[in-house]
């Protein structure tokens, strides 16, 4: 360490002072009952916001949906419990909530299982998509649903499998370098072109009425969800969110390398373990709810992080994740209205053409 | 020129970058003299022998002797008709399609100077897959022909897209910002491929078949269709061997020796898509074998392009036909599609390949 943190080159001002760092970043310090915490202003601001955009999100999701034309005042009664006609009352209450809520976990899960294997690897490429889970779980779910013809839970068991199995190949071929470099895009790509291969091969054989059902699971959607598939997303965002509020400042002194980390304190495997069982959980939770829904989980922690200026935060991800999945689901319903195609299909759309963006912004750098 | 030319050094400022074409392996200095003269013989008598596995193996069981003597001197027979009309196109167009993906990898691997271009990793096949979907739903005219135009329109656009986005302002394409950049493009244009096919059930059941990759069951068009790009991409890539040999030296070494790098680049691409369009318009996509025979024919041919351009257009089709009749004598009398079997070939053979690249084990 050549030059000291920024913030340390102000005296610690007394408690519950507000403070600018030398960096320029306005912050609070809190020190009261034992418990010790400085909070950034802008990374607060930044979350509230976030927070304020998912609850505007979800509210279009409820009174606008797709399809069907409701007025507002009959879906705001259904919603603070007035009643109605049974027809508003069904859509409103296992149509649009059941979408709108898993649509919101889900994209939670997949924002927080992408900031934690990008934070865990220190590589800002890694997340369920590149390491090959999600075609591992594409692989599972067409499997389940094409060889032994299983239900609704049977496929999201089979997806489960299938990305966890892959996880465990990638995590046991890149063991040696670790979760970070350049090895494990490699043979994640490597890894989704042989499951990917398999998927076709099963779509190939498989009878003419099974393969549009298929298709459609294997684009990642929220069309037909019910309360089931909120309460899987809900589980794992209510276990594992908290998991890792808990392991967050562990994880962020491993962002700076394992001996440092080790140095500070920090059980270094243990931590790195316990988040990425964390986030692969959290994965398997969304996948199991709404499908291998793309790219979320590697854009929502750089957005979110573009957004805060402050490094991968927890709290920022998952709700830019639920932000990109209920905005893309919006977008989906208002583009395509009554064509029901899967909100997975614009969100890998946008997402392909976020990542060449980024590539394209570093070209000027190269 | 010799055989024994190093990988090129390269530019100082990418050194520190991690996966910068320098840190590609060096090529291993090849087979000599009368080795090789042996060793590309074998390769011969290998890619004959599996050319007649391809002939004589299939899932109605026909006698050695009954296939030669139907090869010879044809008769009405169902067997004289499967023989003629079935395996015997399946074996060319299998040929064919090697030859034009080995001649692509080489090409691409040669250009980029990257170990991992392959058609498949750089989202060639993710452009073609979108324009055959938009074709089979779109389109009437479901022609060979109209189709091949549609999978050389989807295959240079992608190839122009990636190679743009892979390449840096003032330095090379590196080898991960190249698959990146693959990945980006394949990504999006599998995302509209998946809207098309969704929204349209005939088209979604007809992209399967294809999608798979296969050699099996295309139309007798096709052979008549693809062979004079290939062609045309397989004289191309011959030709271009000499000024990526001086291209391998540097690019001011190469101005030097009176190569334009510009031109050659250029022309390189063409033969690419020419090679990858029709190719992937013919058999579907196929992944890893553009990858895996240039890799293995610099094994036995060291760095000279020419000697690593032949060696590729010969072993990629063995390892075609090879996987092809792996396939269909795995699951007798159904088959595996040889697009499946060379994915659970190839995948294990990157994987091992960055194991042993310096600039990738990081």
């Amino acid at each position: 360490m050549t030059a000291p943190a920024p913030e340390r080159t102000h005296p610690r001002p007394a408690r519950g002072l507000v403070s600018r760092g030398a960096s320029g970043r306005w912050a609070v310090h809190v020190d009261r009952w034992g418990v010790s915490a400085r909070l950034r202003v802008r990374a607060v601001l930044a979350v509230s916001v976030l927070a304020v955009l998912v609850l505007g999100l979800a509210a279009t999701g409820l009174f606008v949906g797709g399809a069907s034309d409701l007025p507002a005042d009959d879906v705001l009664r259904v919603i603070v419990g007035g009643g109605g006609d049974f027809a508003t009352v069904f859509l409103v209450q296992e149509v649009r909530m059941p979408r709108v809520f898993t649509g919101l976990l889900a994209g939670m899960c997949l924002g927080a299982s992408g900031m934690v294997f990008q934070s865990a690897g220190r590589n800002p490429l890694a997340s369920p998509d590149v390491i090959g889970f999600t075609a591992g779980a594409s692989a599972g779910a067409a499997a389940q649903i094409l060889v032994f013809g299983g239900g609704t839970r049977a496929v999201a068991g089979g997806a489960l499998a299938g990305g966890l199995l892959t996880g465990l190949a990638v995590y046991a071929l890149t063991r040696r370098d670790g979760l970070a470099g350049n090895r494990l895009v490699v043979v994640g790509v490597a890894l989704a072109a042989m499951l990917t291969a398999a998927t076709s091969y099963l779509l190939a054989r498989a009878k003419v009425t099974d393969v549009a059902p298929t298709a459609e699971w294997l684009a990642g959607s929220l069309n037909g969800r019910g309360w089931d598939h909120v309460a899987t997303a809900g589980a794992a965002a209510a276990l594992l969110l908290p998991l890792l509020a808990v392991l967050g400042p562990a994880l962020r002194l491993l962002e700076l390398g394992d001996d440092v980390a080790r140095g500070l304190g920090v059980p270094v495997e243990r931590v790195r373990l316990a988040a990425l069982f964390a986030g692969v959980g959290l994965a398997s939770g969304a996948v199991a709810a709404a499908g291998p829904i793309a790219f979320v989980a590697l854009a929502a922690p750089q957005i979110a992080a573009r957004f805060t200026r402050s490094g991968l935060s927890l709290w920022a991800s998952a709700l830019t994740g639920a932000v990109l999945l209920l905005g893309a689901d919006i977008l989906t319903q208002q583009l395509f209205p009554g064509a029901k195609l899967p909100v997975g299909v614009v969100t890998a759309a946008l997402g392909g053409c976020y990542l060449a963006a980024v590539i394209g912004l570093h070209r000027k750098t190269a | 020129m010799t055989a024994t030319a190093p990988a090129p050094g390269p530019p100082a400022e990418s050194r520190a970058a991690p996966g910068a074409p320098g840190d590609a392996p060096k090529a291993p200095p090849g087979l000599r003299g009368r080795r090789q003269a042996a060793a590309l013989a074998t390769a011969l008598l290998l890619l004959a022998l599996a050319a007649a596995l391809s002939i004589a193996v299939g899932a109605r069981s026909i006698p050695l002797d009954r296939v030669w003597s139907l090869l010879v001197d044809r008769d009405t027979s169902t067997d004289a008709a499967v023989v003629h009309d079935l395996r015997l196109p399946r074996t060319l167009l299998g040929m064919l399609v090697g030859a034009a993906l080995g001649a692509a990898g080489a090409l691409m691997q040669a250009v980029t100077r990257n170990p991992l271009a392959d058609p498949g990793l750089l989202g060639v096949n993710a452009g073609a897959a979108l324009a055959m979907a938009a074709g089979f739903s779109a389109l009437a005219d479901n022609s060979t022909a109209a189709q091949l135009r549609w999978a050389f329109l989807g295959a240079a656009a992608a190839t122009v897209l990636v190679y743009a986005l892979g390449t840096g302002r003032r330095t090379a394409a590196t080898p991960v910002r190249l698959v990146l950049a693959g990945a980006a493009v394949s990504a999006a244009a599998l995302a509209l491929v998946q809207a098309m096919i969704l929204l349209d059930p005939i088209a979604l059941d007809r992209f399967r078949f294809w999608a798979v990759g296969s050699l099996a069951g295309r139309e007798t068009g096709v052979l008549a269709a693809v062979w004079l790009p290939i062609a045309t991409g397989l004289l191309m890539a011959f030709a271009l061997t000499r000024p990526l040999n001086a291209l391998a030296l540097g690019e001011d070494a190469a101005r030097a020796l009176g190569t334009r790098p510009g031109l050659v680049r250029g022309l390189a691409l063409v033969a690419v898509v020419l090679l990858c369009g029709a190719a992937t318009a013919a058999a579907g996509p196929l992944s890893f074998v553009g990858l895996v025979a240039p890799h293995l024919a610099r094994r036995f041919a060291g760095a000279d392009q020419r000697r690593v351009m032949a060696w590729s257009v010969l072993l990629a089709p063995l390892l075609l036909l090879a996987s092809d009749v792996a396939g269909r004598v795995l699951a007798r009398p159904g088959e595996v599609q040889v697009g499946v079997v060379c994915a659970f070939l190839g995948g294990p053979v990157l994987i091992a390949l960055t194991r042993r690249a310096p600039g990738l084990a990081r």
